[in-house]
């Protein structure tokens, strides 16, 4: 992470936990003690449509939306979200996709964790960390399943 | 020691009120604005949803009437709805600090307008603060208390989707006070606003708007220049398009407004002095752009192009080149839907079956008009529904007038639907006219909001509950059925024979909402 701002871009559909998934993120980098700004539209989410939320970290964050080819990677909770997105991708984005999880994972409710698991693969965090905010956003074995989920992310080769 | 957290701009702001020991907050359910007051009551503030807009900004002048703080929270389009008092509000001034805010929406992410509400704040004449990120949401929305009770005026706090649901790291610099208690002050010459002292009112309001115009300019901590102090291009900009040009143009000379009415004229006039190119970022309308040429500072005209949807540091780029092409564009997203199991889907079949002409409103249940239900015809604002279908049954041939219905959702009908009500009753079309209120309990499109049919309090505690049919029978509708969205086939028969009929009739058709109805799980769970 040479850059002076990482941009992190979560896509996916109402429901999917997009909007979780990003506040950990962004919880995660606040504790790290980057400066972090996050933004996401969900005025009508719950009903099914698109949702997205840019997560942007690092020394000084201005703007909280992701400029237009600038986002390093894309996680696509749900993959038919990618051509949405794709004016905010840089060149050499990363893209993640729920295709490359356990099958099990890519079809369970804690998709949107298992995707956290495998985007620390590039982020190289620390484990303990997420399991921490794991456990403050769930509660006792839904908690401990989304650690397994997390953890399962993170041994996707890559 | 100084406490430091994630938050959202709405939720910035409820701190920053909560530490002013804000004595009430109150509002209606709007995005991007709802955040506020749940956050409020989470924190151990006092907070209620009031019936509408209106309604709620009354409250808050009362509460500020009698020596109380109060927060008054609305979307954009609720100011429309709260304009009546705030026109007058501004001429009487307050004892106590009042704060109102106005969430924009521009780019309407959730919205059937982008209207630039800072327009009300020249418009109605009062002091105007715009956050741009969510540590200015705490810190300006404790100078809004400060300046509301040095010059006795409500402020305008206005704020856009981006700053409302944005996160970021707030330093929470200051000790909560205890919750505020009124006094009571007679005081008729400013608070009654018969002809005779509104007169000598608006003298005064004049001076007061004055005397904020020298606040501003002498007042350096409401303001900042940032970027190349060697640079040719000087830039004025306020709220979260700050943000934007901070990142899109760190090379140029920018000032940034907190307090954008009234404006500190002289201060950007220098400011302007200092550049050889100037011009205003902003989004929305062109506010500060007409403010600079009205005053003889010669800013650039924005293209009109920049003047509809949100703005970003891309959009800004462009701005700053002139450079007016489209702007580049992925495949379209997913629309919203109705939920699976939604209620009101079963009642939209029947209005799609019948080939009806449906007078629709605000909430979830304004996504009939998309496919299959294809079931509503028009839809302007909270409560035009029955207005609106009234109206067309007034002009319509019969054969077309008897397929007119209106369709409105529980928590509209309390907010602006009473009054559509009495002129069914009072002008009644010859053909009569049908009002379906399709009753989720709840007030589902922001989030579940309580309201004052559901039972509960803003907090969760018990509270009277508003019997619709009561209230339509009351008015003297001829037929008020209630029935359950559930049936089709009883909702069908019942609406074909009402639709015959030249009869005043309002339909109740109730089921909660799915999502309403995990939520009373949850709450009855926890009572046993």
């Amino acid at each position: 992470m040479g850059k002076d701002i990482v941009n992190v871009l979560f896509a996916g559909l109402g429901g999917q936990g997009i909007i979780r998934a990003s506040d950990m993120l962004t919880e995660a980098a606040f504790r790290l003690g980057y400066d972090v700004k996050k933004s996401e539209l969900h005025g009508m989410s719950q009903r099914g449509g698109s949702v997205s939320s840019d997560v942007r970290f690092g020394k000084k964050v201005w703007s909280p939306m992701i400029p237009w080819g600038e986002a390093d990677y894309l996680v696509a909770v749900s993959e038919d979200q990618e051509a949405v997105c794709r004016p905010f991708l840089a060149p050499d984005a990363v893209i993640l996709r729920p295709s490359m999880l356990d099958p099990k994972d890519a079809a369970s409710r804690m998709l949107n964790i298992a995707m956290l698991g495998l985007l620390n693969r590039y982020l190289k965090f620390e484990d303990g960390l997420w399991e921490t905010l794991i456990r403050e956003n769930f509660k006792g074995e839904v908690a401990e399943a989304n650690v397994q989920a997390y953890h399962r992310g993170t041994l996707v080769k890559i | 020691m100084e406490e430091r957290k994630i938050l959202s701009g709405d939720e910035a702001v409820a701190y920053g009120a909560r530490a002013c020991g804000v004595s009430l907050g109150c509002g209606y359910p709007g995005t991007p604005s709802t955040e506020i007051l749940e956050t409020l009551a989470a924190i151990g503030g006092r907070a209620e949803w009031s019936p509408n807009e209106k309604v709620a900004l009354e409250v808050g002048a009362g509460a500020a009437i009698g020596g109380g703080r109060a927060i008054v929270t609305m979307k954009h389009v609720g100011l429309n709805v709260a304009a009546d008092p705030l026109f007058t509000l501004t001429y009487m001034g307050v004892n106590g600090g009042l704060v109102i805010v106005s969430a924009d929406d521009p780019g309407m992410a959730s919205s059937q307008n982008e209207q630039d509400n800072r327009n009300y704040a020249k418009f109605a004449r009062l002091p105007m603060l715009e956050p741009s990120d969510s540590q200015e949401c705490y810190d300006l929305a404790i100078r809004a208390f400060e300046i509301s009770e040095q010059f006795k005026m409500p402020v305008l706090f206005r704020m856009t989707t981006r700053v409302c649901h944005s996160r970021g790291p707030v330093t929470l610099s200051r000790k909560t006070e205890e919750r505020r208690i009124g006094h009571y002050v007679r005081d008729v010459a400013t608070k009654v606003m018969i002809p005779a002292f509104a007169k000598k009112a608006t003298v005064r309001l004049t001076k007061t708007m004055h005397d904020l115009a020298d606040f501003n300019e002498n007042e350096n901590s409401l303001r900042a220049v940032y970027g190349n102090a060697s640079s040719e291009t000087g830039i004025i900009t306020s709220g979260a398009a700050f943000q934007h040009v901070m990142e899109a143009a760190p090379d140029a000379r920018i000032l940034k407004l907190s307090m954008t009415w009234p404006l500190p004229m002289d201060a950007i006039r220098s400011f302007a002095k200092s550049v050889k190119r100037i011009l205003t970022v902003e989004e929305g309308s062109t506010f500060l752009e007409e403010a600079c040429l009205t005053a003889g500072i010669p800013v650039e005209r924005r293209d009109e192009v920049f003047g509809f949807g949100e703005l970003n540091a891309g959009r800004v780029k462009k701005l700053l080149a002139g450079d007016v092409s489209a702007d580049p564009a992925g495949a379209p997203g997913r629309p919203p839907a109705l939920c699976p199991g939604c209620p009101h889907r079963k009642t939209f079949q029947v209005l799609h079956d019948l080939g009806l002409t449906v007078s629709g409103d605000i909430g979830c249940y304004t996504l009939g008009v998309l496919p299959p239900y294809e079931a509503i015809d028009c839809s302007i604002c909270m409560g035009a529904s029955i207005g609106a279908g009234l109206g067309l049954r007034k002009v319509l041939p019969e054969s077309e007038a008897r397929k007119v219905v209106s369709v409105i959702g529980d928590s509209t009908f309390l907010h602006s639907g009473l009054t559509g009500i009495a002129e069914m009753v009072y002008n009644k079309p010859e053909t009569g006219h049908v009002v379906i209120i399709l009753d989720n309990s709840t007030t589902a499109m922001t989030g579940l909001q309580e309201h004052a049919a559901t039972g509960y309090h803003l907090d969760g505690s018990p509270s009277p509950a508003i019997r619709l049919e009561e209230i339509c029978r009351a008015m003297g509708a001829d037929h008020v059925d209630v029935i359950d969205q559930g049936d089709e086939e009883a909702f069908r028969t019942l609406l074909e024979s009402r639709l015959a009929a030249n009869d005043a009739s309002v339909i109740i058709a109730r089921r909660p909402c799915i999502l309403q109805m995990k939520k009373m799980a949850k709450r009855a769970g926890k009572k046993v």
